[in-house]
């Protein structure tokens, strides 16, 4: 059945059953490819995705659920926090293999955007569902600092 | 030389992305990708098309624009090889770095082979830089020299008049860039010999200055990975495997799964039953839908528990000599010496890098073309051949950016990439045809890291001197049975098996190291740092038993027996960062391994808290010698990563089996290592001109013997199996 759903700004619409998953939607359908499939089960952080603002994990999402909410993807991110995040994760080089990294920045730009000054803890509780294999975490947690203090400048 | 016009479309692209890679992934002119990727790479393209980009040798081509770009002959997984050898081309090339774009090499072993392999195309075993460091500065040297012959004509100066800097070749007020005498220049003698620059007069090489050339991409979600190819009538395939290793299917009943809305078609296949969608959600939902028998007969049906036991009783049984040296027994015989022994037990592990496997295939005719971020296209190609009935001639492979392999993706049989020719073969319509793995798959369908036994028996003298050492692995090899059996297993011992207990680093005058490879019909691979996973372990603690029994501080043992200068000077450089010897707070500890593999040095410290249950590793200091240093930075992330890789699969991560079926499925049962887990790590790089040695693998192995360490030193109780949360830790 037809859907319409706004993704980026735009509204698209796309032909699903109401079960299937945003990410599948967003990755087949609309050829937003930068959202990654890691786990398919809410366990890895790689398909995060913002609705109406808050990380989200695509690959449990049903398009049928997601109604009129405003569904942003790494390719659609461009608020200053947005820029803070991506400017500070290219200074630092954190990226290795970088699959997981688009759901990274999904979750650390939310996290930003809710809480300007963010401690350890408050990233090891933002971040512990985004898993990175390479390991990137140590820079992963500098560059969110440094982008805190980008925002306050 | 000749010069390679490229056909329109093939201007450069943003670092690291293959123009044709993009133009595919959008489906050739799809409308596809454009929306929501960068516009302005379309409007680049079409503008380009009239232009000639001029191939200087087999890796370095320069486009009228003026942009350079490297033609990356390594698979990058994310270790940074792509960064590395365009920083050695950018160097003797006196390029801008701003000007170098990379691509990725096609499966040429003619020219883009790995020397380190005998020739062979490949990547693994930490050898890009130390393979390719002097191809690529002679590519950089040979192109700058060649642009140098073509400017001097072009300006009418003579050559050693001109300068060359960022990018400009200069004659006195002469000045062309390389985009103007790139076409010129290709066509110019190539030198066989051309000079290289001394290591004093490195601008780029060393210096930690230069970004990665992958940030960009890959935080703005544009690096496409063979996951994101998507080709004009694709299916998307996904496959029911067997449950047990070895079973075939017997019985397939598809009517149901025909029945889901987007499948197309049902196949079976050796390696399981196959639904082709023209969607990835349909494919799974159509694989849910089947109903499969399977046929068990020759199918391994031991569990972790049966393998225990019997492997249990090998190292009780003599194993084949893999080293010896003096006399083992008459030392443990003699007077006064106190003998320590431990058995150890590591668990299969999956590499499961962040994205599953998968490959793309398109069959036409006796043709076979391939997308796949492939790390060894030297078995690829051959296998891929063979699977679809035609010549390795035939096999096209596209290279990509890979999520991580951790040596998953060199795979000795090639195995995805047999299952997706096999189904592209036996749906048979000509149409590309995408496998995926869903994570499950992934980590059900083996190629693990093997489970492995040691028994190690040593002793030290009244004196303290440790003065015999043996040493029994017993697990499964990497190597029997694949093509590179002939190479690596000599006299009955895979080298890999046992690889850092042989030839190990510290002085100890009676040695007998001995292996039994065992036969179990789980697939198994070589899983990053390969033989060093276990025997570091292995050795690293049993030391600091040592240690204790002979009454003595961990670091002054190891500097007392450590053979080569190189591994006392991380051990000692790390200790001296960590503050060694300084005491810590109550309720903290300090823990440390010094290990050699892949001709790289690297030690490490790690400062753990215990807590009321269990504990945290708080802090990792360490210290490596990879040799000549091409970019610090890649080398300390790669150290990092290495730690917290290491760390995640020593403290929580195993595969067990019951009955011979996988127990684990997904990231909630296989625990990967996460951000509140992570410690500090620091990373001290020890200056050298020795030849480049690997980076991407000798950060692991000794951070799981290092944290056990510190915890021996927290609970006077060496740990002796992985992972660590097998065993109760704290009150
Ligand atoms: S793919 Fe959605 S959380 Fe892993
Ligand atoms: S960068 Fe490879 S999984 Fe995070």
């Amino acid at each position: 059945m037809p859907i319409t759903l706004s993704i980026n700004g735009q509204a698209r619409t796309v032909e699903a059953e109401p079960d299937t998953p945003l990410l599948w939607v967003l990755r087949d359908e609309l050829d937003l490819v930068g959202t990654k499939f890691g786990c398919g089960q809410a366990l890895c952080g790689a398909c995060t995705v913002h609705v109406d603002g808050m990380a989200v994990r695509s690959c449990q999402t049903a398009v049928g659920d997601i109604g009129e909410s405003k569904v942003v993807t790494i390719e659609g991110i461009g608020s200053r926090e947005a820029k803070a995040v991506q400017a500070a994760w290219q200074d630092l080089n954190v990226v290795q293999c970088g699959y997981c990294q688009s759901g990274q920045i999904m979750s650390a730009v939310a996290l930003l955007t809710d809480n300007k000054k963010p401690t350890d803890s408050d990233i090891d509780s933002a971040m512990d569902g985004n898993v990175c294999r390479c390991a990137t975490y140590h820079r992963i947690r500098a560059a969110i600092h440094d982008a805190a203090r980008r925002l306050e400048a | 030389m000749n010069v390679f016009f490229k056909a329109p479309g093939l201007a450069s692209p943003p670092a690291g992305v293959s123009r044709r890679t993009i133009l595919r992934a959008m489906g050739g002119v799809g409308i596809g990708l454009v929306i929501g990727a960068d516009l302005s790479l379309s409007g680049g393209a079409a503008q380009a098309a009239e232009t000639a980009t001029a191939d200087i040798n087999p890796f370095v081509r320069i486009a009228p624009d003026g942009t350079v770009t490297v033609i990356i002959k390594h698979l990058d997984l994310g270790q940074g090889t792509t960064t590395g050898l365009t920083t050695l081309v950018a160097e003797e090339m006196d390029a801008d770095w701003a000007q170098m774009r990379t691509d990725f090499a096609p499966n040429d072993a003619s020219r883009y082979g790995n020397k380190i392999f005998g020739g062979a195309q490949g990547t693994g075993g930490s050898t890009a830089i130390a393979a390719s460091f002097d191809v690529y500065r002679k590519a950089g040297a040979s192109a700058r020299a060649m642009l140098v012959a073509a400017a001097a004509k072009a300006m009418n100066v003579p050559a050693r008049t001109i300068t060359v800097a960022g990018g400009k070749l200069t004659s006195g007020s002469k000045t062309l860039t390389f985009g103007e005498v790139a076409e010129a220049a290709a066509k110019e003698p190539m030198p066989q010999d051309p000079p290289l620059k001394a290591s004093r007069d490195f601008a780029l090489v060393g210096k930690d200055k230069l970004p990665r050339t992958d940030n960009v991409l890959k935080t703005t979600g544009k690096a496409i990975y063979t996951q994101d190819i998507k080709l004009p009538g694709m299916l998307v395939a996904v496959v029911a495997h067997p449950p047990r290793f070895g079973a075939r299917v017997a019985k397939v009943d598809d009517a149901a799964a025909k029945a889901v809305k987007g499948v197309e078609g049902v196949v079976t296949v050796p390696q399981g039953v196959a639904v082709l969608a023209r969607s990835t959600y349909a494919a799974m939902k159509g694989r849910d839908a089947l109903n499969v028998e399977w046929d068990e007969a020759a199918a391994e049906k031991r569990g972790t528990d049966a393998l225990r036991a019997e492997y249990k009783a090998a190292l009780g049984k003599k194993g084949t000599t893999a080293e010896t040296e003096g006399q083992v027994e008459a030392a443990f015989a003699q007077q006064g010496v106190k003998i320590v022994e431990a058995d150890f037990e590591f668990p299969f592990l999956a590499h499961a890098p962040m994205e599953p496997m998968n490959c793309v295939v398109q069959i036409t005719g006796d043709k076979v073309e391939i997308w796949n971020a492939s790390q060894f296209p030297a078995i690829d190609t051959p296998t891929a051949a063979a699977v679809a009935g035609t010549t390795p001639d035939k096999v096209k492979i596209n290279g990509l950016w890979a999520g991580g392999s951790f040596g998953r993706r060199a795979s000795s049989t090639a195995d995805y990439v047999a299952e997706a020719v096999a189904i592209a073969k036996a749906h048979g319509k000509g149409v590309p045809v995408k496998l995926v793995w869903t994570r499950e798959d992934d980590m059900k369908a083996g190629s693990y890291r093997p489970m492995y036994m040691h028994r190690v028996k040593a002793a030290v003298d009244a004196s303290g001197k440790p003065v015999a050492w043996k040493h029994h692995v017993v697990g499964q090899s990497l190597i029997t049975g694949t093509a590179f059996e002939g190479a690596m297993v000599k006299d009955g011992v895979d080298a890999t098996s046992v690889e850092g207990a042989a030839e190990m680093g510290y002085a100890i005058p009676n040695r007998l190291v001995e292996l039994t490879s065992t036969k179990v019909g789980v697939p198994v691979l070589w899983w990053r740092s390969v033989g060093h996973t276990h025997t570091a372990y292995a050795v690293e603690t049993m030391i600091d038993q040592l240690a204790k029994a002979a009454g003595r501080d961990p670091v002054a043992f190891r500097m007392e027996l450590i053979k080569d200068p190189r591994l006392k000077a991380v051990l000692a450089l790390a200790a001296e960062k960590a503050d060694w010897g300084k005491p810590l707070e109550k309720g903290r500890f300090r823990g440390v391994a010094a290990h050699k593999s892949f001709n790289t040095y690297v030690a490490e410290i790690a400062e753990i808290t215990m807590l009321d249950k269990g504990y945290k590793v708080d802090r990792v200091v360490a210290a490596v010698d990879c040799g000549v240093v091409v970019n610090p930075d890649v080398v300390r992330a790669q150290v990092e990563g290495g730690v917290g890789f290491g760390l995640g699969h020593a403290m929580q991560a195993a595969i067990t089996l019951t009955d011979g079926a996988v127990d684990q499925a997904n990231f909630d049962t296989f625990e990967p290592l996460r951000m509140s887990q992570m410690p500090n790590v620091e990373v001290h790089i020890v200056p050298s001109t020795e030849a480049p040695t690997g980076i991407g693998e000798p950060g692991v192995p000794p951070i799981a013997p290092a944290v056990a360490n510190a915890l021996f030193a927290a609970t006077g109780k060496p740990m002796l199996n992985l992972p660590f949360n097998r065993q109760t830790i704290g009150s």
